[in-house]
């Protein structure tokens, strides 16, 4: 009883860690269907930053956090400016190329400036001790990162359902020419959904980093599970999104508790079967 | 039963919408029939419809006495119902008598022959040879088609149908974009179609119309509300009333 | 109307003859070049050996990528399947090298036709995750299966007997890369001849746009099959020629990133030219032994450089600069 608790707290806590991070980039494929497979990039990078100003300069977690996401914007703005803009609307083999290099770069130039080590991102002595439920005991680490799951999740949707913001990417997604049209700016809508992809990221990157540590093969080693992740949840798709980063850190957590010795095997076992039986993700929009 | 090729009560809705209503139609060997309508009535659907790249909601198409309605496209063109498209689909790298020889090759049965030559049946190679030099196609023959004329590839577009030897062809706008220098052209093309050959002609050009069919569909909002003789459709009002009033209105009202 | 047709095949006919000699050149010249490596550098044979081997992979995919429009990101699944058949066959006594390569190529067909009819089951993102995944389900498979495969110390021991029962597997590896070159050789040219048959032409009309391939009556997924099973061929090859050749085969012969890598080096040298892989081959893994030796991240971050650049200012890779400058000279001519 108590392993099954356990296995389902750390279930549900990287599969919110995943979600934090996977979403972003769910939302650059529907939207601007960008194959962006330096999306992890950005979570590594705001790891870092997190990590040099938590650890380095003193600072506190959340203001590590603040920073981390701010700084990670502010340099995915020039390459969205100067790269992506050029393959939106490629054929995806052009911007898996592009998006594979930026990755290559950002991982070479990263062990260049900080090193092949991992980075720690110390946490709060709040965060750090474990909580007491009644029955029994839960990291409080885990717990926050359960919540800022649930708010990132309940944040975007009221963002999309309910606010202006949200009905002019709608629109823009159904329909660019259209919007266009109708004196939606979609370019504006587009550096604005890009630069909240990758805050998301950053947030993922930073809060998740006790579930995948940071370290310059960050960007490249999760990449698969990342690009799994949104293809089973279907790009572009919140629900969707959450329902596959709930099953596959499920699978992947209660695999490696159980048989540690099969790896990942069952994790992908699962992803091939899931995707031949749903070739657009459990909740993708038709093409 | 003697129709060659026989369209019955083809219905298709998407969601709630009906795009397709209840279209029967059929047709002899050797006869030239027009699909005319307004925007949106629902053509290309049709035509969609009975090559099986969509899959209709309810009714049947019979091709020589046997329901095809089950098959895929591929089994379809090769059972002797061919298309062509509103908007050309030809492969811009590769040259008119590329695009017809791969056609014979497929319809011979050997596209798919590793072992041997592209080029190397001589056969396929005459035949590709009088299938362009019928359509006049000789001179562009080995050039991409990304480089030859519009006109030209609409033309190609009729020459890749021809080489399946089909018994019912299915021709989508076939002059649709072509500059009004080239129209004789494919007018002349359509002409020389072998006598046999069922060939129902979707367009919107009247004059080609006129010239080309003996009889007349009219298609609105997804049903059949004329069939009859070319010169009796201008006529007709409610062929009048779909171009020129509401047709879809009239009937929401109604 | 007669007079233009008969104008129209004269002046064909000459021009497929000098594409026939350019292809003979052409192979003539990678069997040059081959030599003079030999030549050259003998002290490097194991390197270039494994340029072959890769370049094997790098042609394999191509003929999906290049040929066929189906983007993969998983193709060392083949190449390790290749691998790891022909050294557990080899640490099983089958040791004529030969056999061993024929047992790769079946066993990378054996992959290729699996691995096809799960991705050719979808499209576009959820086609490449597939291929992804399927390359990493193959590592851990390979991984897990230790008894047979060493797991992650990798499958060493392969005692290859002579080739032919003549020549040795030197400490130099002369023989290896001979007999590799030949191998690259052949199904170089046994390439050349598919892409130019009837399949290697619907294959291409594939690429462009199957529902007009479907108009003309031919099925496409069969085609594409048929692809994937002779691309397995020859990653199959080479991953055999790689463990033949290093007496190794280890984990990383199936997985993520040599299938990233040899997609890059395709790309590099170009898409959908058989030469183009080669030329990709060679420069890539050329700079990688130079950069690498000094620091593997510098090289990571040159290939990734290299790669925007591609992507921005040749997006047909190498060999369509290389065209486009002779297509220059031959207009000017």
């Amino acid at each position: 009883m108590q392993t099954i608790l356990s296995i389902a707290i750390d279930a549900l806590a990287f599969g919110m860690v995943l979600f934090i991070i996977c979403i972003g980039l769910s939302l650059t494929m529907g939207l601007m269907r960008v194959v962006n497979l330096a999306h992890g990039a950005f979570a590594m990078i705001a790891g870092y930053i997190a990590s040099y100003a938590a650890r380095d300069l003193g600072l506190g977690y959340a203001v590590a956090i603040f920073l981390a996401i701010i700084g990670t914007i502010i340099i995915s703005i020039p390459l969205e400016r100067f790269l992506y803009r050029r393959i939106y609307g490629s054929p995806e083999l052009t911007q898996v190329l592009m998006t594979i290099g930026i990755t290559f770069c950002v991982i070479g130039i990263t062990n260049y400036f900080f090193g092949p080590t991992l980075k720690t991102i110390p946490l709060p002595q709040a965060l750090s001790q474990p909580v007491d439920v009644g029955f029994r005991t839960i990291a409080a680490h885990r717990l926050f990162v359960i919540a800022c799951g649930a708010v990132v999740a309940g944040g975007l949707w009221y963002l999309i359902e309910r606010t202006s913001f949200g009905i002019k990417l709608r629109a823009t997604v159904d329909n660019a020419a259209m919007s266009d049209a109708l004196g939606v700016r979609t370019q504006v809508v587009y550096a604005i959904s890009f630069a909240i992809a990758i805050g998301l990221a950053a947030l993922g990157g930073v809060v998740g980093a006790e579930f995948l540590p940071i370290e310059p093969y960050y960007a490249l080693r999760y990449m698969v599970t990342f690009l799994v992740v949104v293809s089973v949840g279907g790009a572009g798709s919140i629900p969707g999104a959450v329902i596959a980063c709930l099953l596959l850190g499920f699978i992947d957590t209660t695999g490696r508790y159980l048989m540690p010795e099969f790896g990942n095997f069952f994790f992908y076992a699962a992803v091939i079967l899931i995707v031949c039986l749903f070739p657009r993700g459990f909740l993708g929009r038709a093409q | 039963m003697s129709d060659l090729f026989r369209v019955e009560n083809l219905s298709k809705s998407f969601g709630g919408l009906a795009v397709s209503r209840e279209i029967s139609l059929s047709m002899g060997a050797g006869e030239r029939l027009a699909l005319i309508g307004p925007n949106g009535a629902g053509k290309t659907t049709f035509v969609n419809l009975v090559t099986g790249q969509i899959k209709p909601s309810a009714g049947r198409v019979v091709l020589n006495g046997e329901d095809v309605t089950g098959l895929g496209a591929v089994r379809r063109v090769r059972k002797g119902l061919v298309r062509t498209f509103q908007v050309t689909r030809l492969f811009s790298e590769l040259t008119p008598e590329e695009h017809v020889t791969l056609t014979l090759l497929q319809r011979e049965g050997k596209a798919s022959r590793i072992f041997s030559r592209f080029r190397g049946n001589s056969a396929v190679a005459d035949e590709a040879h009088d299938i362009l030099g019928a359509l006049g196609l000789h001179e562009v023959a080995r050039r991409k088609v990304g480089q030859i004329a519009y006109g030209q590839q609409r033309l190609l577009e009729i020459a890749i149908a021809l080489a399946l030897k089909p018994k019912v062809l299915l021709l989508d706008e076939p002059a649709a974009g072509v500059p009004s220098a080239d129209t004789p052209r494919i007018e002349q093309a359509l002409e020389r179609l072998p006598p046999s050959l069922a060939v129902l002609m979707i367009e919107h050009d009247m004059d080609l119309v006129f010239r080309f069919a003996k009889r007349v569909v009219v298609l609105a909002a997804g049903e059949i509300i004329f069939e009859g003789l070319p010169s009796e459709v201008a006529a007709d009002p409610k062929v009048r009333e779909a171009y020129l009033g509401n047709y879809a209105n009239a009937r929401s009202v109604a | 109307m007669q007079m233009t047709a008969q104008a129209g095949t004269v002046s064909a006919a000459p021009r497929a003859k000098r594409l026939w000699w350019r292809d003979v050149v052409g192979i003539a010249l990678i069997a040059a070049c081959g030599a003079a490596g030999y030549w050259l550098f003998p002290d490097n044979l194991a390197l270039l050996t494994r340029i072959v081997a890769v370049a094997l992979l790098v042609l394999s995919i191509d003929l999906i990528v290049g040929y066929c429009g189906v983007a993969t990101l998983g193709q060392a699944a083949l190449f390790g399947a290749g691998a790891y058949a022909a050294g557990i066959a080899c640490v099983n006594g089958v040791t004529e090298p030969m056999t061993l390569i024929a047992i790769g190529a079946v066993a990378g067909a054996v992959a290729g036709l699996v691995m096809g009819a799960i991705m050719l089951r979808a499209h576009g993102l959820a086609q490449l995750v597939l291929s992804i995944a399927i390359v990493q389900l193959f590592h851990e498979a390979a991984n897990k299966a230790s008894a047979y495969t060493g797991g992650s110390d990798g499958l060493a021991g392969l005692m290859v007997s002579p080739l032919f029962g003549i020549f040795e597997f030197d400490l130099w590896g002369k023989t290896a890369y001979l007999m590799g070159l030949a191998l690259l050789l052949l199904v170089f040219i046994a390439l050349k001849f598919v892409v130019a048959s009837p399949f290697g032409m619907l294959c291409r009309g594939i690429k462009q746009d199957p529902l007009r391939i479907r108009a003309m009556g031919a099925f496409v997924f069969p085609v594409l099959l048929k692809m994937f099973v002779i691309s397995g061929a020859v990653a199959g090859m080479g991953g055999a020629l790689a463990a033949i050749s290093t007496q190794v085969v280890g984990l990383d012969s199936v997985s993520f990133e040599l299938s990233a890598n040899a997609l890059v080096m395709l790309v590099l040298g170009g898409l959908g030219t058989l030469y183009g892989a080669l030329i990709g081959t060679v420069i890539f893994m050329g700079f990688e032994h130079m950069v690498s030796a000094i620091n593997p991240f510098h090289w990571m971050t040159m290939v990734g450089a290299l790669l925007i650049a591609v992507v921005i200012a040749a997006p047909g890779g190498l060999s369509s600069l290389f065209e486009r400058f002779s297509a220059s000279r031959g207009g000017k001519a």
